[in-house]
């Protein structure tokens, strides 16, 4: 007679944790496939089609890489906040108001030579988005306020400020969209010739490893893990847990406020009414499932762009676009639970016996 | 006067479409679990009532499958958090996520499809007959005047019942509860789904009360407003009333002198219970004088029976 218990896992190495992410995400699209089949459309279909769209074509992978650099820098954004237990809601938010500086920069700024004007504007943009970061950092750390609510509550501000100005005062001519003009050539980001996917991937991607050795090797970076860890501890080696809650979420809002100058001036080169286009809540997922690691954030950036893209391709068959969100939502979940066995595993024992 | 009626009784309206889910936020926090998902949840009830009700045309089956809807989603959050002690923001999170994507993704057929079938206002006879305080109080419908009943007893469950004691002990010590027998893990499980039911609810307010139609994303941040008038109003139900009054009277003042003042941008209107959410919130949980907070000890603390 066999008896089935758990037993607490003291360690888990780098490898198990992806792949027990790898196979809950498997499962994850399983039960979504259910919920598209109860729907009344084809799963095995609409997954080869999303798939077949997004990630076996050049064109696809580039178009992923692309419209993956905003997802990036929200995730790298949000992750260097999740690590410190910062909940960092308002990657959204600081997104759009790192857009609305940048367009601000182009409007009334000083004329520069190009690459002094390209580093201004994206200056700019962190600019933004520490800013509004750093008006929810200043009650956290001098009076405890809780973040979450406050960063996602300006997220609601930051978005109809955005579509105001958009739909207003620095609406483009003859449109009738809400954007901007666009963005004059200077500020335009360039593209890696011959590989037509825009520079600002490979700088996006540095500043990914530049974070990594930043956690790994810097005596901030450390001070951020151990206060993630336990805050207690932390106090107690003296570190200034004050100024490393305003640094923090200030480089998080300002990584995000980042992704408003990437898409402003390598993708759509004009800033949009509806610019953010839930970058800002997706970054969180990424975040979560790269678990705070810079270079992982990257790569699954690109997968979750690759998979909103498709989502439009299915859209002709009538599959509502949300698809995308469902799924995200569902890998996260079921990867959450997947996680119960990073602590704990399964032990069969004889009965009375000893563990085998 | 017309104008003061119309804009207290819309407050109203407002407050009682988040109050339903603060306070079923407040019992589940009480209880020592955050529920981030708050915005998910409610859109998934809203979405799922909706259907219900242009597919059946019945109300009371409406209903039903909305607190069904949140008792699932419920489970599942009690799942993850109680059960598989996982981190309950990442969580949140993951159902708010969930719950988005799924509302629209189901809410393709209705969308831009009239229901037809909302709760109506029932004005109550004789009372609403009283000047100014009837128009406001009592012409309302049916899932406002569940409130008036809802908030009263809450009350006197949290304070004044020997259960009530327990739920508190629950979000205060559990090991404490466990020691005296009790069965932590079920109370959890009960108060996580019970909060989750009733912000379904809240989303029902939204698509069968207040409005009669779908969108995707339509709750517009009442989930999170919600969330934050939980611990705005220190885990206390009247408070929460209060607030949510305060709030609905802000927001719906904003669309009222939209008419009044046409020369100022409609957006200054829309983003004020925004703004006045996050004043008024740093205002009441800001620790200005360093002192004892109200917020549950054991809160967003998994119980685990081996390291106790």
């Amino acid at each position: 007679m066999k008896k089935i218990r758990l037993e607490k896992k003291t360690t888990s190495s780098g490898f198990s944790v992806f792949l027990n992410s790898v196979l809950f995400t498997g499962v994850a699209l399983v039960f979504c496939a259910f919920i598209i089949a109860a729907v009344g459309f084809n799963p095995i279909e609409v997954y080869s089609k999303m798939f077949r769209k997004a990630f076996l074509s050049m064109r696809g992978i580039r178009k992923a890489i692309e419209s993956g650099l905003p997802l990036m820098l929200c995730g790298l954004g949000v992750s260097i906040a999740f690590r410190m237990n910062l909940n960092n809601i308002g990657a959204e938010g600081q997104y759009a108001v790192g857009a609305i500086f940048g367009a601000a920069y182009v409007l009334y700024g000083p004329e520069l030579p190009r690459v002094p004007g390209m580093v201004m504007l994206a200056l700019c943009c962190f600019a933004g988005g520490a800013l509004w970061a750093l008006l929810c950092a200043v009650p956290k750390a001098f009076w405890g306020v809780d973040e979450s609510i406050t960063t996602l509550m300006l997220n609601y501000v930051a978005l109809i400020l955005l579509s105001y100005l958009c739909l207003g005062p620095w609406k483009a001519k003859g449109q009738n969209v809400g954007q901007t003009e666009k963005i004059p050539e200077i500020f335009e980001i360039p593209e890696i010739p011959g590989l037509e996917i825009s520079l600002a991937f490979p700088v996006v991607t540095l500043i990914a490893l530049l974070l990594f050795f930043f956690y790994r090797c810097t005596t901030s970076g450390y001070q951020i893990n151990v206060i993630g860890k336990s805050l207690t501890a932390a106090r107690y080696a003296g570190i200034n847990i004050r100024k490393n809650i305003l640094l923090v979420l200030g480089l998080s809002g300002g990584l995000a406020g980042l992704a408003g100058f990437v898409q402003y001036a390598a993708v759509t080169g004009r800033v949009q009414e509806n610019m953010p286009n839930n970058a800002g809540y997706t970054g969180i997922v990424i975040a979560y499932l790269s678990r705070f690691n810079p270079i992982v954030v990257i790569i699954v950036s690109v997968l979750f762009a690759g998979l909103q893209n498709s989502s439009a391709t299915v859209q002709v068959m009538g599959v509502p676009a949300q698809i995308a969100t469902m799924i995200q939502g569902a890998i996260m979940i079921i990867v959450i639970a997947g996680d119960f066995f990073q602590r704990y595993k399964i032990v069969f024992a004889e009965k009375g016996g000893k563990a085998s | 006067m017309n104008l003061i009626i119309s804009i207290l009784s819309g407050a109203i309206v407002y407050a009682v479409s988040v109050m339903y889910a603060g306070i079923g936020e407040t019992f589940s926090e009480r209880a020592g679990i955050m529920n981030l998902g708050v915005e998910g949840i409610m859109l998934m009830g809203a979405v799922a009532g909706y259907i219900t009700a242009v597919n059946t045309q019945n109300l009371a089956l409406s209903f039903l499958v909305v607190l069904l809807t949140g008792t699932a989603f419920g489970l599942v959050f009690a799942f993850l958090t109680v059960t598989l002690q996982a981190d309950q923001t990442v969580c949140g999170m993951a159902m708010l996520t969930f719950g988005t994507g799924l509302s629209g993704f189901l809410g393709k057929d209705v969308t831009g499809v009239a229901a037809n079938l909302k709760f109506q206002t029932m004005p109550i006879p004789l009372l609403k007959e009283i000047p100014v305080i009837g128009p406001i109080f009592f012409q309302q419908n049916l899932l406002v005047y569940a409130m008036y009943v809802i908030v009263p007893l809450s009350l006197f469950y949290i304070y004044r019942t020997k259960y009530g004691l327990y739920l508190r002990a629950l979000g205060e010590n559990p090991a404490a509860l466990d020691s005296a027998g009790m069965n932590i893990f079920a109370m959890r499980y009960a108060y996580v789904i019970l909060g989750c039911a009733m912000i379904a609810v809240s989303g029902a307010c939204v698509t069968l009360a207040n409005t009669n139609f779908w969108s995707p994303g339509m709750t517009a941040g009442k989930g999170w407003i919600a969330f934050a008038l939980v611990a705005f109003s220190s885990w206390n139900p009247l408070k929460l009333t209060l607030g949510a009054l305060l709030f609905g009277f802000i927001s719906c003042l904003g669309s009222n002198l939209q008419i009044y003042l046409p020369g100022v941008p409609t957006e200054i209107f829309s983003a004020m219970p925004y703004i006045a959410t996050i004043i008024a919130f740093i205002l009441a949980t800001g620790n200005f004088r360093k002192v004892h907070t109200a917020q549950p000890a054991a809160l967003c603390k998994p119980y685990d029976r081996e390291s106790r």
